[in-house]
């Protein structure tokens, strides 16, 4: 999830985050939160906890509670690696937790206070609160032993979680816990000088979970397992917006196993004691489905239509109107200069295609309701939750388990699949635990998709091959139009359909700019998908640069260059130059490959690549590719380099073959096997270099998606004379 | 109905119906979760578990079908086997949803090629799907292990695999 839910808070004032009262309660300690805030939040106090973020334990591990959910991104690592550094705890013994559901504990600062993760801000929104955090328990601990040790505290040191004194006098924060936890918190910790950090931007800020990752035993939803559990499979119409009209259960019921069979708002659910004999029971079952509101069209018929209001063939829609964005100058001059490039591009519903399908496990009717799912987004699943349990949103207690892969899909507004388990659960009733388990065909049609994107541009030159004239119009859904009522975001131009265009350092060097965007309404649910705007914009304004260079006959690296300086785009320029340096673009590629390059700053980081190219039996080989990023801070280089490996896959699997269609409103691809996605053999070298410095940390997890897939077009440009104006390159 | 299966060095008794798949087998009625869901059809790896020390799709086998084979799971390597060692000091695991059954493909990688070269890997692995893209270090862990010492790879023939017993 982007920025939609960005305004505030920066203002969250440090008082919040820190101090505050030092409450003790039993030999715990509170740094972050009063006790009543903690109380009346429905939080425990647990002994030994020093706050919401963290936990000291008598054998000397300090625990840090992540408030961020893990499925992938290496958060977790990061987060701790940050209150590690503060504290001078030994790295090897830190552990992590994840924070249980409670937006005023653990909101995003970067998302207006509502608990979530996404927008590739998890590090960023925690910086200085878990720096905070950390400095406070330490300034607490060492005057914890100073007045133990009866010397002053300035004189004691913190070493690997273990405190010293010149006079021989040495305990870990396992020892003086009780001690600390009287200390009255400091109203302003000193945070350390970052040149004296010894943890953050070293190697080993490694991932705590590799090795529970490797073994089998880390926990996902699909693994969750209670007495008397059932489990929930559930038939949806084949088309979006139908609902049942009728269903026959005889044969469902026949399946030894199946417990009931009932309608829910989104379809008609089999419940059953296994997993199998939910499946069963579900392939038994006969529906008849009212299409009277569905949406029929094709994905064809849809993109024809866009493309139809880009050129202005037709009129928008009642009710949708053009939005300008970035807008400068005489349009008509855009539309009209003469010798223009004039380009349109096509890009495609995407699924997440998540390696584990959507999932939840609910409990209703006996207390408050309780979830236990990989929660993206928990306050929006709290508050979906309470309308359909008739609960007050506070009071659904959310456990959030590891995530096999998210990329966005599991945080959305409307919290489908969790709503849908709670629908079961409450039919269900009685507390009694009961999990959703989604086949891989149920999520790859469920939606939720990537929108399906058209971009036109035009663009006129001026003598020396640069744009004068820029105009570009864009249609596709509108992704916070799901927004609930008073979402910053829901209203104007949707920037997450436009973020790249918009804000880009090409219009900034262009000095006439007309730019639009179209929503037109389509009844196949979308949503984000990692890196969001940036899965089109990057490529369309990447790949338009590499035509204008080679219009211009100019080096695709100077050229970009060029426009950075007239931009005051420095951080561009200094990852252009970095990847192009250690690419050897200057010197000729390998025999036989041919390189790209593309430049896309999203989520706060700017990320350049080079990519190796060939053409293999008509589909596109990538080699080595050489990424560099500037992301502020460097928290853990070794995550960043794999958020750089992954997300270029998930990018590069994207640009190749990903590619959902629809036929009279029904998704035509079912399963891998004609959703196809990168595999091993076609994974790409990817080294990674980052660019010092002292800003504080941006993101990570998305902005290593949006680069390839122009790279690559960009070395085919350069292969075949051509460009590649629509994705997937290869077609089914 | 009841039949035995040998998993992980351990008879043990199994009450699903016989054409249930193994996967559902191991993890709903052996609490055996390490294997994972992912497609149900083949395509992902996600279920990969050995049989006789061959890299096979559990959601594809019924149970009924396995008679007298030994199966293991990620559960059975227990946890230090070189691959699993190599796996953690790279750092492969994203969200790791995959990798139980990358591990396994991998194992019977090794077992029958001990020292596998860019195209045995490939023609071993591409069967697993990791939408995280940790494709690389997978590839750089396989020859990590592989290049660990002599005992670090048991090159145990095809019927008679190394199956630790838990
Ligand atoms: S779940 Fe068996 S191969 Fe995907
Ligand atoms: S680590 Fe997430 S799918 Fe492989």
């Amino acid at each position: 999830m982007n920025k939609p839910l960005k305004t505030i808070t920066a203002a969250a004032s440090r008082r919040e985050v820190l101090v505050v009262g030092a409450t003790l309660a039993g030999s715990s300690l509170l740094v972050g939160c009063s006790l009543p805030e903690v109380l009346s939040a429905g939080s425990k106090v647990e002994p030994g906890a020093f706050g919401p973020f963290l936990k000291f334990a008598k054998d000397g591990t300090v625990t840090v509670v992540s408030k961020h959910i893990e499925f992938g991104q290496g958060n977790h690592a990061g987060l701790a690696a940050i209150a590690a550094e503060e504290l001078d705890a030994d790295w090897t013994t830190v552990k992590v937790e994840q924070a249980p559901a409670n937006a005023k504990l653990y909101g995003n600062r970067l998302m207006g206070g509502t608990q979530g993760t996404g927008g590739s801000s998890a590090v960023s929104n925690s910086w200085m609160q878990l720096r905070t955090a950390g400095a406070a328990a330490r300034a607490m601990f060492v005057s914890a032993a100073a007045a133990k040790w009866g010397v002053p505290a300035g004189e004691i040191t913190v070493l690997n979680g273990v405190l010293s004194h010149a006079s021989g006098k040495q305990a870990g924060f396992g020892e003086l816990i009780d001690e600390a936890a009287k200390v009255a918190p400091p109203a302003e910790p000193k945070l350390k000088d970052p040149k004296t950090f010894t943890l953050i931007g070293q190697d080993r800020v490694r991932r705590k979970d590799s090795q529970a990752k490797s073994n089998g035993t880390a926990k996902y939803t699909q693994d969750v397992q209670l007495p008397d559990m059932l489990i929930a499979m559930v038939a949806h119409p084949p088309k979006f917006g139908a609902t049942v009209k009728s269903f026959d259960a005889t044969e469902a019921k026949k399946v030894p196993g199946v417990t009931d069979v009932f309608k829910i708002p989104s379809g008609v659910a089999v419940v059953a004691n296994s997993t199998y004999a939910a499946k069963l029971g579900r392939d038994a079952l006969k529906v008849e489905w009212d299409d009277a509101k569905a949406e029929k069209r094709g994905s064809a018929q849809i993109l024809a239509e866009f493309k139809d209001y880009a050129s202005g063939k037709k009129a928008a829609p009642e009710k949708v109107k053009w939005g300008g964005f970035d807008s400068k100058g005489p349009a008509a001059q855009a539309a009209a200069g003469a010798n223009a490039l004039e380009v349109a591009y096509d890009f495609p519903y995407l699924a997440h295609a998540t390696m584990e399908p959507m999932n939840c496990v609910a409990m209703v009717g006996k207390g408050p309701p309780k979830l236990i799912f990989g929660s993206q987004t928990p306050t929006l699943d709290q508050m979906n939750t309470a309308r359909v349990a008739l609960a007050l949103p506070g009071s659904v207690e959310i456990e959030t388990l590891f995530a096999g892969g998210s990329f966005g899909r599991r945080s959305n507004f409307q919290s489908d699949y969790v709503v849908e388990c709670v629908q079961i659960a409450k039919k269900v009733g009685k507390g009694r635990p009961v999990k959703l388990v989604w086949t891989r065909e149920d999520d790859q049609r469920a939606g939720y998709f990537r929108p399906l994107t058209h971009h036109a541009v035009r663009v006129t030159t001026d003598k020396d091959g640069f744009p004068a004239t820029w105009r570009h119009r864009i249609v596709t859904q509108s992704i916070l139009k799901g927004a609930p009522p008073g979402a910053p975001g829901g209203k104007g131009v949707d920037f997450t359909a436009v973020e790249g265009v918009m804000g880009s350092p090409y219009l900034k060097a262009t000095p006439v700019v007309d730019a639009q965007l179209l929503t037109p309404d389509v009844g196949v649910p979308v949503l984000w998908w990692r890196s969001v705007g940036a899965t089109h914009t990057a490529y369309v304004m990447e790949h338009t640069i590499d035509q204008l260079a080679k219009r211009a006959a100019k080096d695709p690296v100077e050229y970009r260059r060029a426009l950075y300086t007239k931009a005051g785009a420095n951080r561009h320029l200094a990852v252009l130059n970095l990847a192009a340096e250690k690419a050897g673009w200057s010197t000729p590629a390998p025999a036989g490959w041919t390189r790209g390059v593309a430049v896309h700053e999203s989520f706060g980081s700017v990320v350049a690549q080079v990519a190796e190219v060939k053409v293999e039996n008509g589909v596109p080989k990538v080699g080595r590719v050489v990424t560099a990023i500037d992301c502020g801070t460097a928290i853990s280089p070794n995550q960043i380099a794999a958020q750089m490996e992954g997300g270029t896959c998930y990018g590069l699997s994207a640009a190749l073959f990903g590619n959902v269609t629809l036929t009279g409103g029904v998704v035509d691809q079912a399963n891998f096997d004609t959703y196809r996605v990168l595999r091993n053999s076609e994974a790409p070298t990817v080294e990674t270099y980052i660019v010092p410095s002292t800003n504080k940390p941006s993101g990570v997890g998305e902005p290593g998606t949006p680069v390839i897939g122009p790279a690559v077009a960009n070395a085919l440009l350069a292969i075949t004379g051509q460009p590649t104006l629509s994705q997937p390159f290869v077609k089914a | 109905m009841a039949t035995t299966v040998d998993v992980n060095g351990r008879p043990v008794n199994v009450n699903s119906p016989p054409e249930t798949p193994l996967l559902w087998v191991l993890r709903d009625e052996l609490g055996l979760t390490g294997t994972k869901y992912g497609c149900g059809v083949a395509q992902c790896g996600a279920c990969t578990v050995l049989v006789d020390g061959n890299a096979m799709r559990s959601c594809q086998l019924p149970v009924s079908a396995i008679g007298a084979a030994k199966i293991t799971t990620i559960e059975g390597l227990g946890g230090a086997h070189p691959l699993q060692e190599a796996w953690v000091k790279l750092d492969v695991p994203q969200c790791g949803y995959c990798q139980s059954g990358q591990i396994m493909s991998a194992v019977a990688l090794l077992n029958a090629t001990p020292k596998p070269d860019d195209a045995a890997i490939s023609a071993a692995m591409d069967g697993n799907i990791c939408r995280c893209g940790a494709y690389q270090r997978i590839r750089a862990a396989i020859k990590e292990a592989a290049a660990a010492p002599a005992q670090a790879a048991p090159a145990a023939p095809a019927a008679t695999p190394a199956t630790p017993s838990v």
